[in-house]
């Protein structure tokens, strides 16, 4: 049977189509699971170079990450608004972006400078035990996701906090899209340094680190400020506004406080 | 010794590199040379993927040169090359997914890359499979080149690295070198693209236009 022209034409853009939709369709599916290893395995990288457990930079492989979170952190969920433990939530199930969607499992804030808008309901924060484990150890640092604009896009990082829910122990970003070598410096080692050992809070517990242009000393003599990026105000300065913002009362301000009882370092009168 | 490609095909493959260099010359495919050339690595990623994209696509075209509908044809082109390009990315994400981050929508523009386009519906729509692959892979290596070279440039000026390799020692982590801030941003490429063509038309002055 001859086809008209008309009918050729149908029937090829059909079959182009078909055979493309095929091949593009087999790529993803076949290899999501490896992209989905992979985008764990880079959270979980920066949430123990963010708790000092590997150095900066260093990527272990999956298995050895896997060993060190079995050992020594606990994933759990945190309710944003009350600051409790769910510890029924299991971790591995968590599914921000579905929060983000579903209007009864998220809470909108006011207008603020980090950028955010909607805060999950739940919020997975680690939980990083000492060598003794997470059995027998004491709890040393506190993992927080953090979120917020920079110039180009938003930072998605992690701040470690140690056990006095004061110090800054690391802060890391493994997902954002800043300018390469400038705003993209975020990612730097030295840079990211510079933070340890700075305290976030002041004696009322209002969050008043700040991310400053001018020369910042060592944490003992200047443990509030941190000094900036040079050539990328804007992201240094979301940087800062994140740090506010989260620290503060509408982020992570309930979970601070049960911590702060939970490791006394406040009075409870 | 028997010679392992004709003239022809040895023409094909090669003249893209200098005599015809899709970037210099042309002067096509610009947006990603300054897009992903700050580190040698990410332009190495990018080279690849574009090598990859750009032979198929044209062995891809060549085959289909004769049943692809005259009216449709660029469509079917883009078709084809937006899925080569989709499967690339799914690949990167899956394999090297640290630079495919960084890599983000770069990767995903390469369907919109004037040299793959541009190739194959000047080349492979004319020319038999075999042909047409050394075609895509002489220009995609006549694009590499120039990305490489100005990524070379960009990386070790602006961050004072070659490959994330330390080579000058930069005053940020102590050292005697004072990073350009200019090589970071996307108009130094355009300030080495202009160099790099400049010497290739001292080198070749037949590259030179009229006036």
């Amino acid at each position: 049977m001859q086809l008209s022209p008309t009918a050729y034409t149908f029937t090829f853009a059909a079959g182009v189509c078909l055979v493309c939709s095929i091949l593009v369709s087999t790529a993803a599916v076949g290899l999501r699971d490896m992209q989905e290893r992979n985008r764990l395995l880079n959270r979980r990288q920066n949430v123990l170079a963010a708790a000092g457990l590997i150095e900066p930079g260093e990527r272990p492989m999956a298995e050895e990450v896997d060993v060190i979170f079995d050992e020594r952190i606990v994933e759990m969920a945190v309710d944003m608004t009350t600051g409790e433990e769910l510890p029924d939530v299991d971790p591995a199930d968590y599914d921000r972006e579905a929060m983000l969607r579903d209007s009864d499992q998220h809470r909108r804030v006011s207008r603020n400078p980090a950028g955010v808008s909607r805060i999950p309901d739940h919020v997975i924060i680690y939980y990083v035990f000492d060598e003794d484990g997470v059995d027998d150890g004491e709890r040393e640092f506190i993992v927080f996701p953090i979120e917020g604009d920079g110039l180009w896009s938003t930072l998605y990082g992690y701040l470690a906090l140690e056990a006095d829910i004061q110090t800054v122990r690391g802060i890391t970003f493994h997902d954002h899209e800043e300018t390469p070598g400038l705003g993209g410096e975020v990612d730097n080692p030295s840079w990211q340094a510079r933070w340890e050992g700075r305290k976030v809070f002041d004696e009322d517990w209002e969050p008043i680190l700040e991310v400053t242009q001018s020369d910042v000393g060592p944490p003992e003599e200047d443990p509030h400020r941190v000094d900036g990026l040079s050539g990328a105000t804007i992201t240094a300065r979301g940087v800062h506004n994140m740090i506010r913002f989260w620290m503060g009362d509408e982020g992570f301000g309930p979970v601070l406080e049960r911590l702060r009882e939970e490791e006394g370092v406040i009075d409870d009168a | 010794m028997p010679k392992l490609l004709s003239r022809k095909e040895r023409e094909t493959l090669l003249d893209p590199l200098f005599n015809n260099n899709p970037i210099a010359l042309q002067v096509l495919g610009i947006c990603s040379a300054l897009a992903v050339t700050v580190r040698m690595d990410m332009a190495l990623i990018m080279c690849l993927a574009v090598t990859c994209v750009m032979t198929i696509s044209n062995v891809a075209v060549s085959i289909l040169r004769h049943g692809i509908p005259s009216h449709i044809r660029v469509i079917v082109q883009l078709t084809i090359i937006a899925s080569l390009v989709i499967i690339t990315d799914q690949i990167l994400e899956a394999f090297v997914y640290e630079i495919s981050q960084e890599l983000s929508v770069f990767v995903g523009l390469i369907i919109t890359n004037c040299i793959i386009m541009g190739r194959a519906e000047a080349f492979a729509m004319q020319n038999g499979p075999v042909l047409s692959a050394l075609d895509g892979f002489g220009n995609a290596l006549g694009y590499s080149v120039i990305l490489m070279g100005v990524a070379f440039f960009r990386e070790l000026f602006g961050m004072g690295t070659l490959f994330n390799v330390p080579v000058l020692h930069t005053v940020a982590d102590g050292g005697w070198y004072p990073t350009n801030g200019l090589m970071v941003l996307a108009p130094a490429a355009f300030f080495i693209i202009g160099f790099f063509i400049w010497a290739i038309r001292e080198w070749k002055p037949e590259q030179v236009e009229a006036e």
